[in-house]
């Protein structure tokens, strides 16, 4: 029997799915309907200090789509809340006290004045929210004015903030990492010096989505003139997954618990983020583009995996999968695979061999005795796995390892059954000696 | 109008045993896996979804077609068995083209549905095949006892959700096999590979029901004694009478009821077995009719023609039918009814239709103008009836025929509730039979816990 539950740095929700902090999560209508939905938790939407901020009133989204106008990608130039502090903070203790079984953290952003900070963590707690998660991330709107990105591209602001975060409030604090710098590892370390209680990442990407031709004006565009805005979506998964990684296997940062969020759509994003270290996952951009109704699938296909595969407990998937990532000079060199087409799958549309013959290593036929086929030749074949990648039928290609012992016939040498990696091949200028 | 030029030609084995192999194989093959990430791939997973709507089941198409689409088939079965209990024989079945797949906005969008019928028949299949039982528990049990009579797809619905509950059902029905016009009456074509009984086996799986075949109302086995002896009774017993022509000569050999012929193919072991004749005309223009003139064109009769009395836009059967009895060689004939038999030794030769029209009031008259068409069999497809001496002295309400029920599908009786096609006001469809089951099953629980 697979229990969901899940306690995420003290904070418990029902299921590892919260809704990330965004307009789904702006005020008790949305968040109401979301936990209705069955959403385990919110990060409620950033509140701010001071007179409200003003969005746009023009389109603040634009999109890449996918054929079929699949949304892969948004990106938005939406800020904080824009309703007044007061009116949020009553309906999150409403909404807190009518649903006390469902995570409810408050996403904040104030000035860089420890005040700024004392004051309004002093209004959370009153509001007997689960916990607080620290906006450095917003890339656009705020960082103009030294807040949001602006602090989370510099360790040492993060270090200050998350410091006075934690000396202010006994919630747990929970730093939210911008993706816009170069080595993630950076930040996550800062917030941990600074005793936050875990780190949540990634936050937008900074981006421009595309162009429109006719106005000559980046989308969305605002009365003929356009901005950067804040990539999020299926398209992003790849960065949040590899910076998750990045802080989860990292010696010094390990332990710190992560809160994982970029493209959650299926069950199985949410399982790829877990076994990469994260403890649970925030979605936002799923959910703006189906409604909170794709919570379900989450749950049940979480639920049916986590059955199949033999884990009775979320705890027991986070991290699974840390051990082997690897750096690409530790890759073993003596692993050697080919690919393999299927021919009774195979619908013969021929991309895999135009990819391999144009920009690979012409490892693929097209036509064979005078009859279309795509088969692989193995004695060109490196492995590189793009056919497989481009084929439109899943599963038509696969890699096939070769057994040690015998001969790859594009080099002719015997596959070596031994690992042996980069770091000791002699190619290297750089080689060390092989350990025994 | 000659009676007859040649003498009857009824015989078995027209064609050959491949020939029938192709003819009865599955008429939509099982969806391959890369076939039904494509179609999944298409639903745009619709708000308050019109095809959930149209289900007379509601079962949540958008949650199951996404559970395929992001790889967990077993979800998406147990998604539609929440609401459908024989969704794999609706995925089969089911008229998709006037239901859930019309509803399709991308059939608004494209004229081209997303396949929701045979995506259900894909994710059920896939958890038929690798779970023995269906994906409910049994409670508690109540000690409360409920007779369901008809094994069909509404007593199948109600006896299952009954043993969800915790009671105890026994399960009666007149006919050896259990599974109703499942079993019996659907086309050969649209449930191969014994589907309809391997579906009963796995419905039964609950637990708590027990079976009792051979027994019929007004025979051995009395409503009024059942309402005694249960605390509550379900009545599925469908439509078991079949309407006559109304004319002379209906006695002669060659003239059939569609039901009982389609039965028999059913049932048969052999087709290359079953007698049928060379030239066919089939009376009527609903499902049945098309069935049995297409299943006999398959067995290989030569000339199969509908006759239909009014125009082909008030046939009962969907367009989709119609098309198919077409492109299987079937000649559909509007605006003729029947007028006489024609027969020789006791048999039938041919029957004279004369044409109709439709008068300024509506109602339907002759026109005088007789075509005859030579019949080796006439087959009887103008509706089925409810037999009414079946429900003895306990009679529940009946009008036009069927018997009446209120919305939790409670007749005028004290403990008995009715659904299917014996009811009156329903679709006469498997999936309308089996919400109907479903729904008296949750009302006899309320009634029986209150």
């Amino acid at each position: 029997m697979v229990d969901l539950r899940s306690e995420f740095v003290g904070i418990k929700s029902p299921n590892p799915f919260w809704l990330a902090s965004a307009p789904p999560t702006d005020k008790e209508y949305n968040v109401v309907r979301a936990f209705k939905a069955g959403w385990g938790g919110v990060v409620w939407k950033t509140l701010g200090d001071g007179d409200p901020i003003v969005n746009v009133n023009g389109p603040r989204y634009g999109a890449v789509h996918g054929k079929d106008r699949q949304l892969l990608g948004l990106n938005n130039i939406e800020l904080i809340t824009d309703r007044p502090l007061e009116v949020n903070l009553q309906e999150i203790k409403r909404v807190k006290r009518d649903w006390k079984d469902r995570a409810l953290v408050v996403s904040l952003m104030v000035p860089c004045e420890e005040a700024n900070w004392a004051a309004i963590l002093k209004q959370v707690e009153d509001t007997e929210a689960d916990g607080v998660e620290l906006n450095f991330g917003c890339p656009h709107g705020m960082s103009e004015r030294g807040m949001g990105s602006a602090v989370g591209q510099v360790p040492e602001y993060i270090e200050m903030v998350t410091r006075w975060c934690k000396k202010h409030t006994r919630m747990p604090v929970i730093v939210k990492l911008t993706p816009n710098i170069t080595d993630i590892r950076k930040p996550a370390q800062a917030a941990k010096d600074g005793g936050a209680d875990a780190v949540s990442l990634i936050n937008t990407i900074n981006s421009i989505v595309s162009v429109d031709l006719d106005n000559m004006c980046p989308s969305p565009v605002i009365d003929g003139k356009g901005a950067h805005g804040g990539y999020c979506g299926p398209a992003v998964k790849p960065i949040a997954l590899n910076m998750v990684a990045e802080i989860a296997r990292d010696p010094a940062l390990a332990g710190l618990p992560i809160s994982g969020i970029g493209g959650v759509t299926t069950w199985r994003d949410a399982a790829e983020f877990m076994a990469l270290g994260a403890g649970n996952v925030q979605v936002c951009t799923a959910a703006m583009t189906y409604g909170f109704k794709v919570v379900e699938d989450m749950i049940e296909g979480l639920k049916d995996w986590m059955d199949t595969a033999g884990y009775s407990s979320v705890a027991e998937v986070v991290g699974r999968a840390v051990p082997n990532c690897s750096d690409w000079q530790h890759l073993n060199l003596n692993y050697i695979a080919k690919a393999k087409i299927n021919q009774d799958l195979c619908i013969k549309c021929g991309r895999c061999h135009i990819a391999c013959e144009d920009t690979s290593h012409q490892a693929i036929t097209s036509v064979v005795d005078g009859v279309r086929k795509f088969e692989v030749m193995d004695d060109e074949c490196v492995g590189c796995n793009l056919c497989v990648n481009v084929c439109p039928v899943d599963d038509c290609i696969t890699m096939e390892p070769m057994a040690a012992g015998s001969t790859d016939p594009r080099t002719g040498k015997t596959v070596d059954a031994r690992y042996a990696n980069w770091t000791t091949h002699p190619n290297n200028p750089m080689a060390v000696e092989a350990a025994e | 109008m000659t009676e007859t030029t040649t003498a009857p030609d009824v015989a078995a084995g027209r064609l050959s045993k491949d020939a029938l192999d192709k003819n009865f194989c599955d008429l939509h093959p099982l969806l391959d896996p890369h076939e039904a990430q494509v179609e999944a791939d298409r639903c745009y997973f619709c708000y308050d979804a019109p095809c959930l709507n149209a289900c007379p089941t509601s079962i949540d198409i958008p949650q199951f077609i996404r559970q395929i689409s992001t790889g967990n088939p077993t979800g998406s079965a147990r998604t539609i068995f929440e609401q459908n209990i024989l969704g794999g024989m609706c995925a089969r079945v089911c008229p998709t083209e006037t239901l859930c797949e019309e509803a399709c906005v991308r059939n608004d969008a494209e004229g081209k549905p997303v396949k929701i019928g045979e995506l259900q028949r894909y994710a059920t299949d896939h958890y038929m095949a690798s779970h023995g039982a269906t994906p409910f528990t049994r409670a508690a049990p109540t000690g409360k006892k409920i007779a369901v009579v008809g094994a069909g797809p509404a007593g199948l619905s109600c006896a299952h959700r009954l043993a969800v509950h915790g009671h105890d059902v026994t399960l009666f029905d007149a006919r050896p096999k259990l599974g109703g016009l499942n079993e019996y009456g659907i086309a050969s074509y649209k449930s191969v590979d014994n589907f309809a009984a391997r579906e009963v086996d796995f419905i039964l799986s609950i637990g708590g029901i027990s079976v009792e075949t051979g027994k019929r109302l007004g025979d051995n086995l009395s409503l009024a004694a059942l309402q005694d002896q249960f605390d509550a009774v379900f009545l599925g017993i469908g439509l078991g009478g079949v309407n006559a022509l109304g004319l002379d000569g209906e006695d002669k050999d060659g003239v059939l009821d569609a039901v009982d012929y389609i039965a028999d193919l059913r049932q048969a072991d052999d087709l290359a077995r079953l007698p049928v004749g060379r030239r066919i005309v089939v009376i009527g223009g609903g499902m049945t009719a098309v069935d049995i003139a297409v299943q006999t064109k398959l067995l290989g009769a030569e000339d199969v023609t509908i006759a239909y009395r009014r125009g082909q836009e008030r046939m009962n059967a969907s367009e989709y039918e119609q098309h198919l009895a077409q492109t299987n060689g079937v000649r559909i004939m509007t605006w003729v009814q029947p007028n006489a038999l024609l027969g020789a030794n006791g048999h039938v030769t041919g029957i004279a239709l004369e044409k109709t029209e439709q008068a300024e009031d509506g109602s339907l008259t002759g026109t005088g103008e007789i075509v005859a068409l030579p019949a080796d069999m006439v087959f009887k497809a103008v509706g089925q009836t409810l037999v009414q001496a079946d429900l003895d002295g306990a009679a529940p309400k009946i009008e036009k025929g069927r018997i009446v029920v209120d919305e939790d599908r409670k007749t005028s009786l004290a403990n008995v509730w009715a659904g299917g096609d014996c009811i009156l006001g329903g679709e006469d469809l498997t999936v309308a039979a089996v919400e109907d089951g479903k729904i008296a099953a949750e009302a006899i629980h309320r009634a029986l816990s209150a």
